[in-house]
């Protein structure tokens, strides 16, 4: 199975996350990753989804989520034309000893390091699926105490935006 | 002009705005407010109903036989979820309903308050869309948006949850309000360049198969299917949703396809070589085991939702759009071929075809104790009622002998509960049905088990005055079920029998206690006469206890996840499919 990452604009109101979600979970894809977040525009907001599915069912749930009346319109970006990131936040083992290891590889990932105490750092690191997993791996061996991570958020590159003819039908019914 | 008004009165103002006439429905606390100003409507007559399963059934039952939307209403929490089968069965049929139901007010919304039920929740997979409408101002916008969803593109159930605050909120009504639906755009017109190619592999097939489904006759394209097919000649079939879409007495008629379709609908599938599929769906109980089903076809397949192409069956050339526009552009495309001179030539595969029909035409058994077989009731119904009727039925045994042997001259005359199933959809679809077409004779045909679900709307019928006519095949079993035990589970009758042998209850008691007529028939001899006396009582409901025997089943057959290729005719009977190429 290979993963896709879909670019979904929907109708920023109650309840369309959920819509979402079940449509996913009741036509049985598994979400790989799912971010949502507000756009430029306040009434849309975006969803960045990476499911790992062949290229028929993709259709399929491509078709359904068209079916749901508050999704404006789904795109789906092609890893080499688009800039894909996570946000990790990491809280990682470090003492007076180990300390400085781990701001090299914090340096070397050009990773942030976000609060400092005594007897552990929590850094933050934005990236690609890959990079994130190489991050980790690395800092494994210094005790990783805790970790969070978003969705991936994804955007095409070059002038276009997938928002602009979305905007024009949110004008016309406004 | 706008004017000031309470939310609940918006409501009633937006429903007769869109066309209301009839709501079915049951009161409560948080829709409360909504029956005040319901009560003084001159235009939206309100039944009520004695389950809300009953208004939802019986919305479908009104929308099916008239082609608008249905409407049901019910308050918050058990009232909600009670129409909660009606909805799934009407997503499942593409039936537009819009339900309506209250909500607790908007402080209590999620605290477990008394009859609080998140019905939006529930029902979002089974609703086309929803809305939870907690503002008075957005009342009349929301509900013109939900019949606008419900009755376009694929129909669908809409259910509208209103917060009882916003119900009793003043607000300032104006009509039209203007849609705010910008993620929803249906097609319609479809693509010409697939038309073309559809219209050039049609002209080359050999063994071509129009394969009917519901969407045609939702999209009122019952006429020009007729001049499709007898344009180009290729046989019909039509599925148990499209029953009537193409009228059974014409020649090119085949039957119905799928797990009881006739030998010869089901033989004209498997051989095929191109299958135009109109508004249907590749559904499981029509295609059996998938990777065998219609091997040697290509596919054109039009339906109105992308997402039905390519679902099930790879679409060779796919067709978004209405199955009317799509059927009147296929027709002026052949019709294009034909005066280039390139025209199908199906002499070869109606010779193949007229023999499946010859030596497998539908039949059944009879017994030789005298006592009554349910398919001779069903098909005396048939020669006696005639094509102008409509007919209802639930699930099992019932149903497919109404769907084989009521002979079909009219689309949309056959209202069933295709893909959910559901039993006890017939005496409220009736109800409904007679209420939207009072002018035409409606018979509910239902089994002992599926009656007995939802029989207490005879009091409603009654009452109301709408003189159904109920045709019970008694076999005193769930007769679908038992059939399987036969056939699947070595005669182990595990809880299938519901003994109304012991007139437990008697169904004619039960007539008479909810105001109807009840005639009972229990010989083959008696049959035409107790119909007949059936059709002269036309003041209040008649329900007819037929009393059949209790080994009769449904064939032909195909059993579930099979191969079409292995449909028997009957027990241990499967027919010869010779002349093979």
């Amino acid at each position: 199975m290979s993963r896709h990452t879909l670019s979904v604009l929907v109708e920023n109101k109650p309840g369309v996350l959920a819509r979402v979600a079940s449509l996913f979970s009741r036509r049985g894809f598994n979400i790989d990753s799912l971010a949502v977040g507000p756009t430029e525009h306040d009434d849309i907001s975006r969803m960045t989804i990476v499911v790992s599915v062949e290229e028929l069912p993709l259709e399929q749930v491509t078709k359904q989520l068209n079916k749901l009346v508050n999704v404006l319109k789904i795109v789906e970006l092609d890893t080499a034309q688009s800039v894909q990131r996570e946000l990790m936040l990491i809280k990682v083992r470090a003492d007076a000893d180990s300390r400085s290891h781990v701001l090299e590889l914090v340096n070397l990932f050009r990773a942030r390091c976000v609060d400092v105490v005594p007897d552990a750092v929590t850094i933050e690191v934005t990236g690609t699926v890959d990079k994130l997993e190489a991050f980790v791996r690395v800092l494994e061996p210094y005790g990783i105490k805790e970790l969070v991570q978003s969705g991936m958020v994804a955007i095409g590159r070059g002038a276009r935006s997938i928002t602009d003819r979305s905007l024009r039908a949110l004008d016309r019914t406004a | 002009m706008t004017e000031q008004m309470t939310g609940a009165q918006a409501l009633v103002r937006a429903l007769e705005h869109v066309g209301v006439d009839t709501v079915f429905g049951i009161p409560g606390g948080a829709i409360l407010p909504a029956y005040d100003p319901l009560y003084d409507s001159t235009k939206v007559r309100h039944v009520l109903v004695r389950h809300e399963q009953g208004a939802g059934h019986a919305a479908e039952g009104y929308a099916q036989a008239t082609g608008k939307v249905g409407v049901c209403m019910a308050t918050s929490g058990p009232g909600a979820t009670n129409l909660v089968t009606a909805i799934a069965d009407a997503y499942m049929d593409s039936v537009p309903i819009v339900a309506i139901t209250g909500q607790v007010a908007t402080p209590l919304i999620g605290t477990d308050a008394f009859q609080e039920a998140d019905i939006s929740g529930i029902t979002m997979p089974i609703t086309k869309h929803n809305f939870l409408v907690t503002e008075a101002a957005d009342i009349p916008r929301t509900i013109a948006e939900a019949f606008h969803i419900a009755s376009t593109g694929r129909p669908g159930p809409v259910l509208v949850d209103i917060a009882k605050d916003a119900m009793q909120d003043t607000m300032t009504f104006s009509w039209p309000p203007v849609l705010q639906l910008p993620g929803y755009r249906p097609v319609t017109r479809p693509h010409s360049k697939q038309i073309r190619e559809a219209a050039r592999l049609i002209v080359e097939s050999k063994r071509p198969v129009l394969y009917v489904g519901g969407g045609v006759h939702k999209a009122g394209a019952a006429p020009e299917l007729l001049r499709l097919a007898e344009l180009t000649g290729i046989p019909v079939v039509t599925t148990l949703m499209a029953r009537g879409t193409f009228p059974d007495s014409h020649r090119q008629h085949m039957g119905m396809p799928g797990m009881h379709g006739s030998v010869s609908a089901v033989g004209a599938l498997q051989r095929s070589d191109l299958l135009i599929a109109l508004g249907t769906r590749f559904d499981d109980r029509v295609t059996g085991d998938l990777s065998s089903f219609a091997p040697h076809a290509k596919v054109v397949h039009a339906d109105i939702d992308p997402a039905e192409i390519s679902k099930n069956r790879h679409a060779d050339v796919p067709i978004v759009g209405d199955c009317r526009e799509v059927i009147s552009d296929l027709i002026a495309a052949i019709e294009h071929e034909h005066a280039d001179g390139r025209k199908g030539d199906f002499d070869e595969w109606w010779t193949l075809l007229d023999g499946y029909r010859r030596t497998y035409p539908l039949g059944y058994e009879e017994f030789a104790d005298g006592s009554l077989a349910p398919q001779y009731v069903i098909e005396r119904l048939s020669a006696i009622v005639g094509p102008d009727a409509y007919y209802t039925a639930g699930v099992g045994q019932h149903q497919m002998w109404a769907a084989q042997f009521i002979g079909y001259e009219n689309p949309g005359t056959f209202i069933n509960s295709g893909g959910a199933g559901t039993m006890g959809f017939a005496v409220p679809a009736a109800m409904g049905a007679k209420m939207g077409r009072p002018e035409s004779t409606v018979w509910a045909i239902d089994g002992d088990g599926c009656f007995q679900m939802t029989n207490q709307e005879l009091a409603t019928c009654a009452i109301e005055g709408v003189p159904i006519k109920v045709a019970v095949i008694n076999n005193g079993n769930l007769g679908m079920v038992r059939q399987w035990q036969t056939l699947f589970y070595n005669q182990r009758y595990s809880n299938t029998n519901l003994q109304t042998v012991r007139r437990i209850p008697d169904f004619v008691k039960l007539a008479e206690a909810y105001g109807c007529v009840g005639l009972r028939c229990e010989r083959p001899e008696d049959v035409d006469a107790t119909i007949r006396k059936a059709m002269e009582i036309n003041d209040v409901p008649v329900v007819v206890d037929f009393v059949v025997h209790q080994d009769a089943m449904v064939w032909p057959m195909v059993a579930a996840g099979t191969s079409n290729d292995d449909i028997k005719y009957a027990r241990d009977m499967a027919p010869k499919w010779e002349n093979e190429d």
